[in-house]
């Protein structure tokens, strides 16, 4: 579903060059669950903004689910990430002043589905993280844990493809991040394809395939069971 | 995204800051006041100029005989008809003219005992009082009816009155003219110099045939009517012409009306009017660049809002509109605040001064409302196009 041939990115830093990923060759096949692990600078969050259209290769292929998007005008980009990808990012991004229902229905605000619909399929996605009971409440009345798994059921109400979370426990206590990784998890196993990026072994650790990312490289390793 | 969606969701974050969002509305609210406040006093004066017009008979037609124009040159014709009673007649039939009174004038000498005074007397139909709006002081005017009927009655100016009375009561007495002598019915309210250069004030009024037969003249020297409305004044006009044309086989009749000066005047009014609605809109200009900061520190605050909205696939162009309608939110309510303050403003002065005729021109409703949609639109595009243009990972990166 995710094909990545020799991409590279850099960026241009006074006189000279960095490289944040040199020649990156990456697949991932539907309902895979993969950590993306390394030091911070290592590349990591370059390559999932890559992977989630928000950037664009300086050099090389990205196939997403067969169609070449390196190229598509950003107008396709963004029709791309409004349906077939989720975010879930380390800080939530939830906006303060709506519910956690307004919140969760703001990717389908955007794309125009009706009222009625919204409200429905939004009640259904904070249903399967659990927080139908929290659906008037706002950010501010939710912990942490409950904040996260809002965020996931907005990253997932459009039915994506794949989701992909930026150290999506980063910001959690241990308990909160078991709660939030047993939802990802937990619908990884219904066929969702789930890419995590942290720097936490014991996270990684939970996926079945883990990419270790080094100055930019990556390096494939065994997960799960390891 | 439907409209309504949108524009809840602009709601939405204008409700976050509750203290700017006023003071930005306030603003623009301040600049459609001025506007409306502004123009209403314009129209204002223009209204009062109009009305004292109306005063004099806005829908006064004079007819004069002979042509006005230079006719040389045609050897036929030339030949001027007088206008006659029977003219006054047929013109009072017509549809269109209200009444009409004929006149005939000549200067003669007043006597009441030993005191005598030279004043125009003129000799009409009970008809002139209404057309020329004349209001009486004492009496009556002249006796409607026929206006072949040879009466002995005199209505005097105030001057006349009171120079030829000295205090006394005029009402009822005898005033001799040559060798007529006439009864006087009434005293006319003091008036003032008329538009057309005649002092009423220093007139006498007498019938009309006991004038002619008095001046022994057989025409008028003119005739004065009334258009039933306004609007029809030059249907009017060309009726009287006509009428005149096939009772004396010539165009030999000159027609004026005040319309023509009224409608200069309140033109020029007008245009008062609107170059003080531009200079109001100075403030507006203002008011617009407030909402452009308002929108732009909005902008900056939301970077992180701005970039989740990207990252979840928001269109470009559904970012823009979002945001451009938070700007024409701040407009509209600014502009139906100024709309709701400046009707008030408008309402106190009319109380304060009611001899003023204050009014705010619906035009200037319109425009009003029009400008601070603008200013909405026109001063909310460049924030809402920054917004679109931020970069999402850079955004999203900071908390």
């Amino acid at each position: 579903m995710i094909e990545l041939q020799g991409v590279w990115r850099t960026y241009p830093v006074g006189e000279g060059v960095v490289h944040a990923l040199r020649d990156v060759s990456l697949s991932i096949t539907p309902g895979e669950h993969v950590a993306l692990i390394g030091p911070s600078g290592s590349g990591k969050s370059t390559l999932l903004h890559i992977l989630g259209c928000l950037d664009r290769p300086s050099q090389g292929r990205y196939c997403f689910e067969g169609r070449d998007v390196v190229a598509l005008p950003e107008a396709e980009r963004s029709l791309l990430r409004r349906t077939r990808i989720g975010f879930v990012f380390q800080f939530f991004h939830l906006l303060p002043r709506l519910t956690a229902q307004g919140n969760v229905e703001l990717p389908m605000l955007f794309s125009g589905v009706p009222r009625k619909e919204r409200k429905a399929r939004a009640a259904q996605a904070l249903a399967s993280v659990g927080l139908l009971p929290r659906a008037a409440h706002r950010p501010d009345q939710l912990s942490g844990g409950e904040r996260q798994r809002v965020a996931i059921a907005r990253a997932v109400v459009m039915n994506p493809a794949v989701v992909l979370a930026d150290e999506p426990t980063g910001n959690l206590d241990r308990a909160s991040a078991q709660e939030v990784m047993g939802v990802l998890e937990a619908m990884n196993r219904q066929g969702l394809t789930l890419v995590v990026v942290t720097h936490d072994p014991l996270l990684a650790a939970r996926a079945r395939r883990v990419v270790h990312l080094a100055d930019g490289r990556p390096s494939d390793a065994p997960g799960g069971e390891a | 995204m439907a409209f309504l969606d949108l524009l809840g969701f602009a709601v939405g974050a204008l409700r976050g800051h509750r203290l700017r969002t006023a003071l930005s509305v306030a603003g623009v609210a301040i600049g459609i006041t001025a506007v409306l406040a502004l123009t209403a006093l314009g129209e204002g004066a223009r209204r009062y100029i109009v009305d004292e017009f109306a005063t004099l008979g806005s829908n006064l037609v004079i007819i004069l005989p002979g042509k006005v124009e230079t006719t040389g040159g045609v050897p036929f014709g030339g030949v001027t008809h007088d206008l006659t009673l029977e003219d006054h007649a047929a013109l009072a039939r017509l549809g269109r003219l209200r009444r009409a009174a004929p006149i005939a004038v000549a200067t003669e000498t007043l006597r009441f005992r030993d005191l005598g005074r030279s004043a125009p007397i003129l000799g009409t139909t009970a008809d002139y009082q209404e057309i020329r709006r004349l209001r009486l002081a004492v009496g009556t005017f002249l006796p409607s009816g026929d206006p072949e009927r040879s009466g002995t009655e005199i209505v005097l100016g105030t001057k006349v009155a009171q120079e030829l009375f000295r205090g006394e009561n005029p009402l009822g007495q005898v005033v001799r003219v040559g060798p007529d002598r006439f009864r006087v019915v009434g005293v006319l309210a003091p008036r003032g110099l008329s538009m057309l250069g005649f002092d009423l004030d220093e007139a006498a009024f007498i019938p009309v045939r006991t004038a002619m037969r008095l001046f022994n003249r057989t025409s008028l020297f003119r005739i004065v009517a009334e258009v039933r409305i306004f609007a029809e004044m030059d249907q009017a006009k060309a009726e009287v012409l006509a009428l005149l044309k096939d009772r004396h086989r010539a165009e030999d009749a000159t027609v004026y009306t005040q319309d023509a000066m009224l409608a200069s005047f309140s033109a020029i009014l007008r245009v008062l009017t609107l170059s003080l609605a531009g200079i109001a809109s100075v403030s507006l200009v203002v008011a617009g660049v407030g909402i452009m900061n308002v929108m732009l520190v909005s902008v900056t605050e939301r970077r992180a809002e701005i970039g989740l909205l990207k990252a979840l696939g928001a269109p470009a162009p559904r970012i823009l509109l979002a945001f451009l309608a938070e700007a024409v939110i701040l407009a509209a309510l600014g502009g139906a605040a100024g709309l709701a303050a400046g009707a008030a403003g408008v309402g106190l002065l009319a109380l304060a001064y009611p001899g003023f005729p204050v009014a705010i021109p619906l035009w200037s409703v319109g425009a009003a409302m029009a400008l601070s949609f603008l200013v909405g639109v026109g001063f909310g595009v460049w924030p809402a196009r920054r917004a679109t243009q931020l970069d999402p990972i850079a955004a999203l990166a900071r908390r």
